[in-house]
This record gives structure tokens, C-alpha cells and sequence, in this order.
């Protein structure tokens, strides 16, 4: 993908406007304006607000993704407008029409201003965002693994831009939940070796009924963080931290209700339904299905139970049997469960260096002048899995160096794909194959030195 | 009304500093911005930060770095100042809970960076600034009890008594268009630079000159306003930085016959020389024709060179950058940037604890200038200046604060004049230009006429432009009527903070007579210590800016013929 200079362009674009003087209620204001088709949205918000109406309200600083500023919805989805490109919002509209709204779950201050301080900040000022350092403070800097500060780096990336929180569907049903944002602020502590409270901060953050085990884990944070801080993630890592190191037990059911899934999913193939709640509140073992606080959640969910069965959503038979799969399926699924827990340790993915995983000879041999031969020697993929390995000690027995393990079972989304469709990797470790990546490596204009 | 012992306006980092370090005094302290702190422009420095923290590294040797870059203008105390205390600092923040990156022995990796005679600089990643800010903004959470934040709040005046001490401001809430008098026994003005006057720049929206003009209008001396710093390094079209991280980790700079040019103006350097050396540098390739890209007003940065594993750990921000930005996967092939509009130099005089000769009022960060920066400011050295300067601001007001009373003054007449002054914005009829039009005219005038190369024909047709710009700017008309987040009004009232920052720029630009660091005269090309020697000191006379001079501070170090 070499550099495109295209020649300017007509976009339209439509604002979701309101005044809060006015008394009216929102409304949309439609401008059109001219420019390269790889310029942004916000580039195209100035440019109506320079030549047709300067009231159009943003907040917008940097131009380059990095201030936080401008979060809006483009199409309905959370973005940042310096990050969204003209050509590609054009693309995703419904009408050819770009659509441009304030972001969700925040109260509208002025067109595309949401009041941030009344959510965003607040749930960050929940998780006690800041170091409670371990004593003695040194003469000098904490002398900690490399692996474990660019780990951090990744929540550190965080540009507080609300587009996570916008969208957070937990959040929409529960205004109290902490939330993506703040919650990967808080793996930012957890995950620094320096920090002191380990246990106190998931402990805290697991009892809190808003906390981590709110999550409902359905990606759209993933979706729309500009940065790929991943909050979903680290919200993950952080229940993985809580419940396979610290063994906090919640009082939110939350680590249970997890295990149930994990179990049933390793006993019959699929979803049980009917076994949830007995397994979520009595455990695995068979009286468990007599827990009381179990038959207390079913009863309070029959309404729900029976509109379900009336609207056709499921099927009473299979919820109560379970449903059956063939066998050999079974057994491919429980090998996938004896694989994973056969490992010493848990691997996780350091999923802030996005693209690692692409063969460097690639690089070195369009590289031109010298190619440099070095790191040739180790592939990247297999120094990811020198970081996991070496940087963490056995789960559970000194957690405050806990950081970079990981999921092999790859409950992350694959952000560190990207491999070359032309290079097989014969030294991938997940035994996975190459992700869907940047499919334009070969752009080599320029480089004809 | 609010009253405060410390009142610092701007949150970036000077502004932080300033504030946590003046509550640790036990001042009460209150910090004031007109966005969001994690907004401020701090946030985009990407490469890192200097000090002499290595073992077989001395501040001796940084502080030289930072003399020579500064072409021998920068003052000699105020660098031993910054450059002694630098270790202290950064170890500061270590503690505080900056995720500073490591080597493989666990301590702080360093990396090699523009004019430095060895690695000295500490970084996170490319996002430095970035955590830097969230860093000192999450410990000013902690201390939410004894620092008080007015968040989105714009300054539009410096109050002075009959003394003529500085003791308090007029602020205007954004939020609800309430406008308020604010009380202090010192003011702080931490409020960034003035890059918004050049376009393109990298710096962001924001930063429009505000500390600077109005320590200007309160009578205070702005000293080397000249001194503009071109960053090498920024996309073509869009003025984005790409940080000088990247040639630090050793990417290389072509031309169109894929030289690597800096060869012939420094030798020894070459990509790592000081930034002005290699602006210079790129634009003769490009006035010689010698230039890539559409036009050949480019200049290939080669990151390919780089090992790609460490580009996509140590450069991450502008490997997505060049993607996002420029359609460049730069580990992947070169990508077209040319010099721009990063830095100035000059800013409100201050002595090295940011006192200005205004009693009562300091400046700290991009807004002042102690002088630490010179003719040319070297690459992670204003991450530095911003703390150090910041924090010794915040440590002295709050000391000045416990042995005096709380200044009183009539604030009404002053509130009222504000006020009257934004409604008479609002009510402007509409037969002039718009706001946004004379800003832009200004910007790529300014980029045109008092950029890398100057010359005295140039200079004069700018300051003409500035007065016609200036009368055009007092009849210019908005749209917004309203209160609430009216921001065209706050550009109003920015684009007067620039025009000053403009004419302040091009007087002192004319005024020097040779060309020293980023000050660059094609009719007078060579440095001249005999007569220009010193600083260039500007106040607002009733007649517009006027010129005196100031000697540099010298202590140890004689100038010198500058080679790198």
C-alpha cells in the first residue's frame, strides 16, 4: 500500500445537532464539503465549521488519535473522528450520507459533546487509578521484567476517549458497572509489578457486584477502542488473575457461574441450560442441584422461562435434556480442554504488539540497503512464547509478578494477527494459522534504492 | 470567589507538576485548563525524556548536549539547573507509577536521540508524553482532596493590583458560559506554546498562544520569540509528527537518489544531528530538487532499517500513524515526511525557579522561556523542561504564598470587561471575515515567511500582513450565539492570543541580524557571537511590541564553532 494522492473529493455528512438553550429537541444538520477521500471525518466537521457554521460543537485537539478528544459515533458505531477515514465512514453509511452522533451511555452536553466527567471519570476514579507502590521505595528505578512494562503499556495506551464506554452493552442495561475503560485502567495497576495491592484491587473489583463479573463479554469494547487496548481483555485477564491465582471466590457468583460454563461445555460438548444454575450455585457435584439459592434464581426467572418457550426461543425438551452431539465431537472437545489444562502454565498473548507475528525476512529482504541479521535468529513468534514463559512464575504462588500468561485458548480475539497467506509458520505455538491481517505487504514504491 | 495560594493555569505536565508539587508544600492549590488534562498537548510527545541516569553518563555531559544544541543562546545556570536535576526526577516518576521501559536487566532502557553524545533517553514505547500525563493526572485523582481542578475552564485575563503584582484571573466556564474572577497569590501559566500560529503544524488545536499573550498584555517580557523549531520529521500533508524515537532507533533519511544526505551536514551524526541541522538540511534537498513525493516536497524516513520486532514494540504509535495516516506500512517501505512547525523556543522570561519579572506571576513549560531551549531545543529535552520548571514553580509560589496575604483587589471592573468584551465577539455583525479565514491566512503566511529559511524582505511583508490581520481580526464575526461549549467564540478570542504570538515572532525574527539554531537568515547566514550574543526581549509598549536585549548566562562553557 504505497501513498495515495487522490484528488479531492465531495463528502456529505450529517450531524446529530442540540442545543441545550434552544428547547428544541435534537435534529439533524447536513453539510457537504471537499477533500482527499483518506482525509477524516473530523477533517471534514472543521472544514464545515470554518466555512458554514462554526456552532457545530466537538471537542477536538490533537488530529492524530492520541488526545482522546473527539469520540463520536459514525454509522452508529464509536470512533474517533481524526481516526475514521472520509472514504471508508462514506463506505459503511446507509445512504452515502455520513452519519455523525454524540456517543452513547453519556449524557449530551451540546451536539457532539457528552458530559464524560458524569460517567467516563467517575468509574475511573472508582478502581483507585493510581500506583500504591510497593515500600521500600528504591534509591533507583524497581528493577522489573521488560516483558511485564510493555504488557502494562497496553492499558497505558489508553487514550480515556469514551468510545468503549459509549457502546458498552453491560453498561447500557447496568449504568453502575465500572465499565471497559476504567476497568482496563485498573489491569494497568494489577498487571504493574510495582503496585502493592495486587489481591485488594481484584478482590475489591470481584465482590463489587458492578465489577469485573459484569462483563458479558460481547467484544463491542474490543470493536471500538481506536487504540487496541482490548478492555474486554483485561477484564478477562483480570478474572483470570482473580480466580486462578488469588482463588477469590465472589460473592457475585461470578467466578462460579464462569466454571459452570467451562464444565458443561467440557461434559456434554454444548450449553445445558437446565444445569446452569444448580452448577453456578451448588458446584459440580450432583446435591449441588439442590442449593437453595439456585431454586430461588429459577423461580424468579420463570417469567422469562415461559415467554420464552411461548415466543419459541428455545426448546423445553433440549434445555432440560441438554443438547446431544456426536461423540467423536465430544472427544475433539475434550482434547481441546486436555491440551490446554496439560500446560504448567497459563499464556497470555501480549496482545499490544499487534503484527509481531509476521516473518521479519519478509521486511529484511525488501528492507533495501542491509538487512540486519540478528533477530533473524529467533523467530517473533517463538520470543512470544520466551515472554510467557519466562516472565511468569507458577499461577497463584507470587502473584505480583503474575502478568504476561495467557489464554491458549484464545478466549482473546486474535489481535496479533496478521501473518503472510504466502508464509506458512510452521513454528506457530497455538497451532492456529494465520489470522486475518494486512493483506498489502508488498508495497514496495519507493524503496527501489 | 475562588481564592487559591497557587493558581496555575494549563494542565499538561508543567501544569501538573506545578500543582502536585505546590500541594506537597501544603499550599491550596488549583489548576485551571480550558479542556480535559489528559487533553493537553503533552499527551502527543512521543520519544521520551533525558537524563543522565545511565552509571557511566554525567549530567556534565547532557548538560553540554543541551548548550551546544541550543547554538550557545540557551542560559548556562538555568541547563546545570535542569540537566543535575533530571536523574532525580525521572527517577521521581519511576515511583510515581510511569511505566518506563526496561532492559533485560530490569532497569531503565535508554535510547539514542537527536544531539546527544550518548543514550540518554527514557521512554515508554512511542506514547511517552502520553503516560507521562496520565501518570501525574492519576495523582492528581489521589489528591483530589488538596488540589482543586477546574476542568474546561478558559482564561481570558491575568488580574494585576496597584502594585502590580499578578493575583488572580477571569475565567469563563465552557460548560455553562459563566464567567468568573479568581482569586490567587500566585499564578502559574503552564499553557503550551503557540504552534497553531504556523499551519500545517503537529502541534494540536489547542495550543493558540493563550499564556503567552496574556503575560504579554499584562506587561510581562517575551524573550527569543524567533526561535521556531522545525521538526524533521512530519507527514506531508497533514503535519503529524512522526517521532525523532525513529531515527534514534536508527532509520535513515533520503533523497530522491536514495543518499543519505546528512552525510554532507554531519558527518558524524548524521540522522541524530539537532533538529534544526536537519531541517536545514531536508529543505536544501528540496529547494535543490532533490525532493520526493508529489511536487518533491518530501523526503523519505527509511524505517525499514530498523529490526521490525523492535519497531512494532518501540515505534507502535507511528507504525499505526503512517497506516492511518499516510496509508504506510512503515516497517514495511519508507515514508514521505518533510519539516515542520513543532516547538518554539522563546516564550514569557523567566528566571530558573519560572518567576517572571511580574511579581506573583511564573511561567513553566513551552509557555516560558528560562532559557534552557536557546536557538534550538534538543529532542526529549522539553518533556524535562516542562517537570523540572514545573515542579521548582510550584515549589517556590507556594513558598512565596505562606509568608503574604491574599491580595484584594476590585475584580468586578476587569469580570466586567471580559464579559462585555465576549458578548460584543458574539454580537458582531456579519460584514467581515470569518474567524477561521484570518486563521488560516495567518498560519500559512507565517509557515511561508518566518520558517526554516528567513530572509528581511520576507520578514517585513509578514509584518505587514499581521497588522492587516489584526485589524481584519477585530471586526471578524462568529456563528455561534449561545453560552453553553461555545467554542467559536473562544477562537475569537485565541486568534487575538496568536496574532500576538505572530508579531512577537516576526519583530524578534528581523531584529537578529544572523542566523543561530532554528533562526536560519538567508541575508545574514553566519552565526555572529560579537553582536549577537544575547537575548532578544519583547514588551508590549503603547505602541506595539518593543525590543531590548538581555546577556546570556555563561558558566562554564565558551562558544564554539557547532559541528555534528
Amino acid at each position: 500500500m504505497a501513498e495515495t494522492h487522490k484528488p479531492p473529493e465531495q463528502f456529505s455528512f450529517r450531524v446529530r445537532r442540540y442545543d441545550p438553550e434552544s428547547g428544541d429537541a435534537p435534529y439533524w444538520d447536513e453539510h457537504t464539503v471537499e477533500l482527499e477521500p483518506h482525509r477524516s471525518v473530523l477533517e471534514a466537521i472543521l472544514q464545515a465549521k470554518d466555512r458554514f457554521d462554526g456552532s457545530i460543537g466537538i471537542r477536538c485537539s490533537c488530529r492524530q488519535a492520541i488526545c482522546g478528544s473527539c469520540g463520536v459515533r459514525v454509522n452508529g458505531e464509536p470512533a474517533l473522528a481524526c481516526h475514521t477515514h472520509l472514504d471508508a465512514a462514506q463506505k459503511s453509511a446507509k445512504d452515502g450520507v455520513i452519519e455523525i452522533e454524540p456517543m452513547g451511555n453519556m449524557p449530551v452536553i451540546k451536539d457532539l459533546i457528552v458530559d464524560m466527567d458524569a460517567v467516563h471519570w467517575k468509574k475511573v476514579q472508582r478502581v483507585t487509578p493510581w500506583l500504591i507502590a510497593k515500600q521500600p521505595v528504591p534509591e533507583r528505578e524497581y528493577i522489573v521484567p521488560h516483558e511485564n512494562m510493555v504488557d502494562v503499556t497496553q492499558t497505558m495506551a489508553c487514550i480515556q476517549c469514551g468510545a468503549c464506554v459509549s457502546d458498552c452493552l453491560a453498561m447500557e442495561v447496568d449504568p453502575g458497572f465500572i465499565g471497559p475503560a476504567a476497568l482496563a485502567k485498573a489491569y494497568r495497576f494489577v498487571g504493574d509489578p510495582r503496585d502493592d495491592q495486587q489481591f485488594e484491587r481484584l478482590n475489591d473489583l470481584a465482590q463489587d457486584p458492578e465489577g469485573i463479573f459484569d462483563c458479558t463479554h460481547c467484544f463491542k469494547c474490543v470493536d471500538a477502542c481506536p487504540k487496541d487496548v482490548n478492555p474486554m481483555g483485561q477484564i478477562m485477564r483480570l478474572r483470570r488473575i482473580a480466580t486462578n491465582d488469588h482463588h477469590i471466590v465472589d460473592q457475585n457468583n461470578g467466578e462460579r457461574h464462569e466454571a459452570s460454563f467451562v464444565t458443561l461445555i467440557k461434559d456434554f460438548g454444548l450449553l445445558h441450560e437446565a444445569e446452569i444454575l444448580p452448577r453456578s450455585y451448588g458446584g459440580n457435584s450432583w446435591f449441588g442441584k439442590f442449593a437453595p439459592a439456585a431454586g430461588k434464581e429459577l423461580l424468579s426467572s420463570l417469567p422469562v422461562v415461559f415467554k420464552g418457550i411461548i415466543r419459541g426461543k428455545f426448546n423445553p425438551k433440549i434445555a432440560i435434556f441438554g443438547h446431544k452431539i456426536p461423540k467423536e465431537d465430544l472427544k475433539a472437545v475434550q482434547a481441546i480442554y486436555d491440551k490446554v489444562e496439560s500446560r504448567p502454565e497459563r499464556f497470555e498473548l501480549n496482545l499490544y504488539i499487534a503484527g509481531e507475528d509476521e516473518p521479519d525476512a519478509v521486511a529484511a529482504g525488501e528492507g533495501a540497503t542491509s538487512a540486519p541479521g540478528p533477530e533473524g535468529a529467533t523467530s517473533p513468534s517463538e520470543a512470544t512464547v520466551d515472554q510467557g514463559a519466562g516472565a511468569s512464575a507458577p499461577a497463584g504462588e507470587t502473584p505480583s509478578e503474575s502478568t504476561p500468561h495467557a489464554d491458549p485458548a484464545g478466549s482473546d480475539k486474535p489481535a496479533a494477527a496478521g501473518g503472510e497467506a504466502h508464509e506458512p509458520r510452521p513454528d506457530d505455538p497455538t497451532g492456529e494459522g494465520p489470522g486475518e491481517g494486512d493483506d498489502s505487504s508488498d508495497g514496495t514504491e519507493g524503496s527501489e534504492q | 470567589m475562588p481564592a487559591h495560594d497557587v493558581l496555575i493555569i494549563g494542565a499538561g505536565l508543567a501544569g501538573q507538576r506545578a500543582a502536585l508539587a505546590a500541594a506537597r508544600e501544603g499550599a491550596s492549590v488549583a489548576i485551571m485548563s480550558k479542556v480535559h488534562p489528559v487533553r493537553s498537548h503533552s499527551v502527543a510527545a512521543a520519544g521520551g525524556i533525558n537524563a543522565a541516569i545511565s552509571l557511566d553518563d554525567d549530567w556534565h555531559s547532557h548538560a553540554y548536549d543541551t548548550v551546544k544544541g541550543s547554538d550557545f543562546l540557551g542560559d548556562q545556570d538555568a541547563i546545570e539547573v535542569m540537566c543535575s536535576e533530571a536523574p532525580g526526577e525521572v527517577m521521581h516518576l519511576e515511583h510515581m507509577g510511569v511505566t518506563f521501559h526496561r532492559n533485560d536487566r530490569g532497569e531503565m532502557d535508554l535510547r539514542a536521540f537527536g544531539g546527544a553524545s550518548m543514550k540518554r533517553t527514557a521512554y515508554v514505547a512511542d506514547i511517552t508524553g502520553q503516560a507521562l500525563l496520565h501518570v501525574l493526572y492519576e495523582q492528581l485523582m489521589k489528591h483530589h482532596e488538596t488540589v482543586e481542578r477546574y476542568e474546561e475552564w478558559f482564561t481570558t485575563s491575568l488580574l494585576r493590583d496597584e502594585q502590580g503584582r499578578c493575583c488572580g484571573v477571569i475565567a469563563r466556564d465552557v460548560r455553562s458560559g459563566r464567567m468568573e474572577a479568581f482569586q490567587a497569590k500566585n499564578v502559574i501559566l503552564a499553557c503550551g506554546g503557540a504552534g497553531q500560529v504556523y499551519k500545517p503544524t503537529t502541534n494540536g488545536l489547542i495550543v493558540t498562544g493563550d499564556g503567552i499573550a496574556m503575560a504579554y498584555r499584562a506587561g510581562a517580557p517575551l524573550m527569543d520569540m524567533e526561535m521556531v523549531q522545525y521538526h524533521p520529521t512530519c507527514l506531508v500533508e497533514t503535519g503529524i509528527l512522526i517521532t525523532e524515537g525513529a531515527r534514534g532507533e536508527g532509520a535513515h533519511l533520503l533523497n530522491s537518489e536514495g543518499e543519505r544526505f546528512m552525510e554532507k551536514m554531519a558527518p558524524n551524526k548524521m540522522e541524530l544531528a539537532s533538529r534544526d541541522v536537519v531541517s536545514r538540511a531536508e529543505q536544501i534537498e528540496i529547494n535543490e530538487g532533490r525532493g520526493v513525493g508529489p511536487g518533491g516536497t518530501g523526503i523519505y524516513l527509511d524505517v525499514t532499517v530498523v529490526p521490525r520486532k523492535r519497531t512494532l514494540e518501540a515505534l507502535r504509535e507511528i507504525v499505526n500513524l503512517g497506516k492511518d495516516f499516510a496509508g504506510v506500512d512503515i516497517t514495511r517501505e519508507p515514508i514521505t515526511i518533510r519539516p515542520g512547525q513543532h516547538y518554539i523556543m522563546g516564550g514569557v522570561k523567566t528566571d530558573i525557579d519560572g518567576q517572571t519579572p511580574i511579581e506573583g506571576l511564573y511561567a513553566a513549560g513551552e509557555v516560558a522561556c528560562v532559557s534552557v531551549h536557546g536557538g534550538n531545543r534538543l529532542g526529549a529535552n522539553s518533556l524535562l523542561d516542562t517537570l523540572i520548571f514545573g515542579r521548582r514553580s510550584g515549589e517556590h509560589a507556594a513558598a512565596r504564598a505562606a509568608s503574604m496575604a491574599m491580595p484584594q483587589l476590585d475584580t468586578l471592573s476587569q469580570l466586567r470587561r471580559d464579559s462585555d468584551a465576549i458578548d460584543a465577539i458574539i454580537d458582531r455583525p456579519r460584514d467581515g471575515r470569518r474567524v477561521s479565514e484570518i486563521k488560516n491566512e495567518l498560519g500559512e503566511m507565517m509557515n511561508a515567511k518566518a520558517a526554516v529559511f528567513r530572509d528581511e524582505q520576507g520578514l517585513q511583508s509578514a509584518l505587514e500582513t499581521i497588522a492587516r490581520l489584526r485589524e481584519e481580526s477585530e471586526s471578524a464575526w462568529i456563528d455561534d450565539r449561545g453560552t453553553v461549549f461555545n467554542q467559536d467564540v473562544l477562537g475569537a478570542i485565541e486568534l487575538g492570543y496568536m496574532i500576538d504570538c505572530a508579531e512577537t515572532t516576526v519583530v524578534g525574527a528581523i531584529e537578529r541580524k544572523e542566523s543561530r539554531g532554528a533562526q536560519f537568515r538567508t541575508d545574514f547566514p553566519e552565526r555572529n557571537d560579537e553582536q549577537w550574543l544575547k537575548h532578544i526581549d519583547i514588551t508590549l509598549g503603547d505602541d506595539g511590541p518593543r525590543v531590548s536585549y538581555s546577556p546570556v548566562t555563561i558558566t562554564q562553557w565558551q562558544p564554539e564553532e557547532r559541528k555534528y
